[in-house]
């Protein structure tokens, strides 16, 4: 990918297994956003060609709740459904079960508006659940919400991933190492420079995680080894400041 | 109330200052008659001008249906295809730039000389179209990206994507556009109906100009007065509409 003014980046290699959860993490600029939102087709490389995944079976969540301010919780979440011809009845079914799933299902007439962000964020992760997508993809999600919020909100992630028969593939950007090792089985670093996977990390444990787990010594050192990685792939290191 | 007292004890002040200044340093009626001659005469003239009120009103009202239908109805169009919109905006740009008041005469016997009223509307129409042309078009294109984004990924057809994501997210724009041309309608009224000159219309600048050649000046201040109020009516009855879609939308 190319965009004017700079080098291209890439190219990103990534292979997702059904029902993995994982995790691209980089610094600012690397393309992790990028990436993401050419693998859901949503943009196209100015040079050469993405690979992209199969739209029916695809769900994509923004940084922002992303939701139509005119209209209910109930209508945004039932939106991919009754774009897609499911009959109104139906979809507003599933919308509100997809709500209930979230823990909203006494707002489905809510407007954006009187929602929290991270009740919005809910009523946005409802909207790309609705379709039983195969591959999830969240482009930092949880980065504007406050922590409790969004330590909660990656337990309902998790809850709600593991409650699913078969699970499905989950493709997260953050620029969070925490984050990165809760919630991925597996993390890839891609660098600033070339925008390509510098290093890729198996993270221990199981997921779901259990409670407590963020105490664990196994998740500290996972950690820190993700965080050298990643100020690895910084502009500049390896130059002596 | 609070909010409608300063305004009211102002003018009330202003009119108070007028009527004193008239009779005090006995300024002859045909250079400024004072406030209670304007109001005599809006009385005693209460039928006349009524009557020319509505008919201006009822000339405006057409021109803004016209210009919505058109401009609307363009802007629409032209959303969808991004070289129609080139095309068609440098043109707008042009006609909302002309003076109204240069092109009068020439709407004028276009519309034929024996059809005052259709010249009104027409040159009414011209001056409210750009507001509403502008304000649909800068609305259909003022979803936010991201959303755009999802009914690209959703497959959304056109007609969906119009219906369910750029109608609503035009709304208050289209809505804006409509207040601001609701007041030009009226100024392009009274303006064509100056230019065409005749009594043909019998709207309010026709009172105005019939006052004025007689040097009736009271009477011309009442015409003023009416349009005044009629252009500030039908501004608040806009305004009313926006408020209701808005509420209904946010």
């Amino acid at each position: 990918m190319r965009y004017p003014g700079r080098a291209p980046l890439g190219p990103v290699d990534l292979v997702v297994e059904p029902g993995e959860i994982l995790a691209v993490i980089g610094p600012s600029g690397a393309g992790k956003s990028t990436a993401l939102r050419l693998l859901a087709g949503l943009e196209r490389p100015a040079q050469g060609a993405a690979a992209v995944a199969d739209p029916r079976h695809l769900a994509f969540v923004f940084q922002a709740p992303t939701l139509m301010p005119w209209a209910d919780a109930l209508a945004n979440v039932a939106l991919p459904l009754e774009l897609a011809g499911v009959d109104r009845g139906e979809a507003r079914r599933r919308a509100l079960a997809a709500l209930v799933a979230v823990g909203l299902g006494d707002r489905p007439d809510a407007r954006p508006r009187q929602l929290s962000g991270g009740m919005a964020m809910r009523v946005s992760l409802a909207r790309a659940l609705v379709t039983e997508p195969r591959l999830l993809l969240l482009d930092e999600p949880f980065a504007a919400l406050d922590s409790v919020t969004r330590r909660r909100l990656i337990e309902d992630l998790h809850r709600l991933w593991a409650a699913r028969a078969p699970r499905p593939a989950i493709v997260f950007v953050t620029h969070d190492v925490e984050e990165a090792v809760y919630l991925a089985g597996r993390s890839v670093v891609l660098d600033a420079a070339t925008g390509r996977v510098a290093s890729e990390h198996q993270h221990p444990g199981s997921l779901p995680r259990p409670p407590g787990w963020r105490a664990e010594p196994a998740f500290r050192t996972a950690v820190e080894r993700l965080a050298d990685a990643l100020a690895d792939a910084m502009p500049g290191s390896g130059v002596d400041a | 109330m609070s909010r409608l007292l300063p305004p009211l004890l102002l003018s009330l002040l202003l009119l108070a200052v007028w009527e004193i200044a008239c009779r005090s340093l006995q300024v002859p009626a045909y250079f400024l008659p004072p406030p209670s001659a304007v109001a005599v005469s809006l009385v005693e003239r209460a039928p006349l001008l009524a009557g020319s009120a509505l008919q201006t009103f009822r000339m405006a009202l057409q021109a803004l249906l016209a210009a919505t239908l058109i401009g609307g109805g363009l802007a629409l169009a032209v959303s969808m295809n991004r070289p129609a919109e080139r095309a068609v905006r440098p043109l707008a740009v042009a006609l909302q730039v002309t003076p109204v008041v240069a092109i009068a005469p020439l709407v004028v016997i276009w519309s034929g000389l024996d059809h005052p009223d259709r010249a009104v509307v027409a040159l009414a129409a011209a001056v409210a179209f750009f507001p509403i042309f502008s304000g649909v078009l800068t609305g259909l294109k003022s979803a936010e990206p991201d959303l755009e984004r999802l009914f690209d990924l959703y497959g959304a057809s056109p007609l969906q994507r119009l219906v369910r994501l750029r109608a609503p997210a035009a709304l208050p724009f289209a809505l804006e556009g409509l207040r601001v041309a609701a007041g030009l309608a009226v100024i392009g009224a009274v303006v064509a109906e100056f230019v065409s000159g005749s009594g043909a219309t019998q709207g309010l600048a026709w009172r105005l100009l019939e006052a004025g050649n007689r040097l009736r000046t009271a009477d011309m201040l009442a015409a003023l007065v009416c349009l005044m109020a009629m252009g500030l009516a039908l501004n608040a009855g806009v305004a009313l509409l926006e408020r209701r879609c808005r509420a209904l939308l946010a």
